[in-house]
């Protein structure tokens, strides 16, 4: 009998694996950003990798995102394939102007003369009392502005596989991981964060969603950490007959249209959870999305999960509230179902 | 003092972004007339021209290799020019055609050129730190190119000038950072806007050398940008270079100036750092007369054709607008 093994990571190690055999591959791959070198990323992305290639392709930066963004830009344009980290995705008010001016314009604005291969990542999420100024996702806001791919995984083996896609992407790729994926030490543990990762390097399709579980009765649509909520709640309701499609969008720009409209199309009937913003976002366009591809195939009005349009609150209690989680998620599914 | 064939260059280079810079304004305002519409005529938009400026493109530029990267501001012709971007493809791109150097995408503001590593930007400060990059990336790839920075006095109080230079001499990054000082940030000046009288007292600040040129001259600026290019070249880190230079005409074309006074206008048109220039190489016999004269001929027979290619260039086709988001 064959023994199986199976080779479980942390998505954090997902990704600094992704990075670390890119690195190898590709001596042009270098890292910069605030943290990334000695302490491995705050949130364990760049883990080892200062020790594996040392300070001139893992470099601490002064806190000076407009400077060391701008410098990837720059870097990008002479031949190199920079990655920087923008610590939390709330911090990008200090540096939007390199990023979507500039970062996200210059291919287009050259008239395709020009490329600039970089990777932005950043983190995003919410939910450890961290507040208003480090807790949102804001891929919305991103997805919004062309020009730049925008990349959501949600387990170990999809981060992998779209870091690496996204390092050998020559366009701008903006990878943004949630905290509450990540499988860190210091925060609640989420058994999804762990997952099965091939040792040997692999591309995930940037564009391209997944679905993470077969259903028939309804569609959820989300990404990221809202993934394994959905995952949750979808057996909750196995147990009261009703059978979720969870489809991982897995990147927003490009969306994959076609996967929300054929998987809408099976199950008539679509929830879109979100952990961004409600209004302007990412529920509103997979909703359109639902009703110009699958109008005449749904059976109820589409429905929305997404955080409500206020500041993220500091207090448990109010925080809660405002996130959607496996009971709100399974609720919505539910009435949208029974009626 | 530098040759005389440099001295020649030098004026061959301010002459050609001259008689660029006067033809354009001239063009600019066809079909804008009697009512001044921004939207009409071959070149809609704003339009930043850069007469008087000419001695800090042609003064920095004559040291640089089409590999060394350059990143300008919104007004950004004659550095485009000096730094041997292609005039015909220029002049197209700023007539919104398919024969541009973006094909019609980026306008005048927003030209990019791999074949002299050019980009310039919009937005007052940014591309500072896309400088600094270009010279992380010839570090790296074990290039003895350069970066140069070109930006306003204005620039000069944004965050990413500060930012920038901070970076790259913390990284001895091969960096000339060049401060065109017009003395106004629209219709704002200078002392009224900056703390401080020069921004070249600023490189201290960040550990690098800072010079002052006071007043416009191509030869000053040659010979400082001469010994700050050598620097970053050798690998001895960035630069400040501060040129007290003149906008002779408004922020944009169509500007009425209203902010300055007629005695402020005639000084700096009667000090035309070009005029002053010829003048210093007739004296130096340097040059004659007839060879001014020839090379202003050549300067006018040389846009004309960029001119002319433009306005015979196609228009791209309206759809080709949804191309090149992603490559």
């Amino acid at each position: 009998m064959a023994v199986e093994t199976r080779r479980l990571l942390t998505t954090s190690k997902a990704i600094s694996e992704a990075i670390a055999q890119e690195m190898e591959r590709d001596p042009r791959v270098f890292v910069m950003g605030e943290d990334v070198g000695v302490y491995g990323g705050i949130f364990g992305a760049t883990e080892g990798l200062l020790a594996k290639f040392g300070p001139e392709r893992i470099m601490d930066t002064p806190i000076s995102e407009t400077a060391f963004i701008g410098t990837a830009i720059g870097a990008a344009i002479s031949g190199m394939r920079p990655i920087a980290e923008l610590m939390f995705v709330d911090f990008f008010g200090v540096c939007m102007d390199q990023i979507y001016n500039h970062m996200a314009k210059i291919h287009y604005e050259s008239g395709g003369n020009v490329t600039v291969p970089m990777v932005l990542t950043t983190a995003i999420g919410g939910g450890y009392g961290d507040a208003a100024q480090h807790s949102q996702t804001l891929y919305g806001l991103f997805a919004h502005l062309p020009g730049m791919k925008i990349v959501v995984p949600s387990t170990p083996y999809d981060a992998k596989g779209l870091m690496i896609s996204a390092i050998r992407d020559d366009n701008p790729v903006v990878y943004f991981f949630h905290k509450g994926i990540m499988g860190l030490g210091w925060m609640t543990p989420n058994p999804r964060a762990t997952g099965e990762v091939p040792e040997e390097p692999y591309t995930v399709p940037i564009g391209k969603a997944d679905v993470k579980r077969a259903g028939g009765d309804v569609t959820i649509v989300t990404v990221s950490l809202m993934v394994h909520r959905a995952l949750d709640a979808a057996e909750d309701l196995a147990t009261e007959g009703i059978e979720a499609e969870v489809l991982d969008l897995r990147s927003l720009v490009p969306l994959d249209r076609e996967a929300i409209v054929e998987s809408v199309r099976k199950t008539h009937r679509l929830l879109v959870v979100d952990e961004d913003y409600g209004s302007f976002g990412m529920s509103g366009e997979v909703i359109t999305t639902a009703i110009e591809g699958a109008f005449d195939h749904l059976d109820a009005p589409p429905a929305r999960l997404a955080y409500p349009d206020v500041p993220v609150p500091y207090s448990r209690p109010m925080e809660q509230f405002c996130l959607p989680d496996r009971e709100k998620i399974a609720a919505a599914a539910r009435q949208l179902v029974k009626g | 003092m530098p040759s005389n064939e440099t001295l020649r260059a030098l004026h061959h280079q301010m002459v050609r972004i001259r008689v660029f810079e006067e033809t354009l304004q001239k063009i600019y305002f066809e079909g804008k007339t009697p009512a001044f519409d921004i939207a009409a005529g071959p070149v809609p938009g704003e339009m930043h021209l850069a007469a008087g400026q000419e001695p800090v493109a042609a003064g920095v530029c004559a040291h640089l290799r089409p590999t060394d990267a350059v990143t300008a501001t919104h007004r950004p012709h004659h550095v485009a020019l000096a730094h041997g971007m292609d005039m015909q493809r220029l002049a197209a791109e700023i007539f919104g055609k398919e024969t541009g150097l973006g094909h019609g995408k980026g306008g005048h503001m927003h030209l990019f050129d791999p074949a002299t590593n050019f980009g310039c930007s919009g937005i007052i400060a940014e591309g500072m730190p896309t400088a600094v990059g270009h010279a992380l990336a010839f570090k790296k790839l074990g290039r003895d190119d350069i970066a140069v920075s070109f930006f306003g006095e204005g620039a000069a109080n944004q965050g990413a000038f500060h930012e920038s230079l901070n970076l790259a001499a913390l990284w001895k990054l091969g960096v000339v950072f060049v401060c065109e000082d017009n003395a106004w940030a629209i219709s704002v000046p200078k002392d009224k806007a900056t703390a401080i009288a020069n921004n070249s007292d600023r490189a201290s600040a960040y550990g690098m050398p800072g010079v002052l040129i006071p007043d416009n001259d191509p030869v000053a600026v040659y010979e400082a940008a001469g010994e700050a290019v050598a620097r970053a070249r050798r690998g001895g880190g960035p630069s400040l270079i501060e040129i007290k230079t003149d906008r002779l005409l408004g922020h944009f074309e169509g500007d009425p100036q209203l902010y300055r006074t007629k005695a402020e206008m005639e000084t700096v048109t009667q000090r035309d750092a070009i005029r002053r220039f010829e003048r210093q190489l007739i004296e130096s016999g340097a040059m004659t007369q007839p060879d001014l004269d020839q090379v202003w001929e050549a300067a006018r027979a040389e846009v004309a054709e960029a001119v002319e290619f433009a306005r015979s260039s196609p228009y791209p086709a309206p759809e080709a607008a949804l191309l090149h988001v992603f490559a």
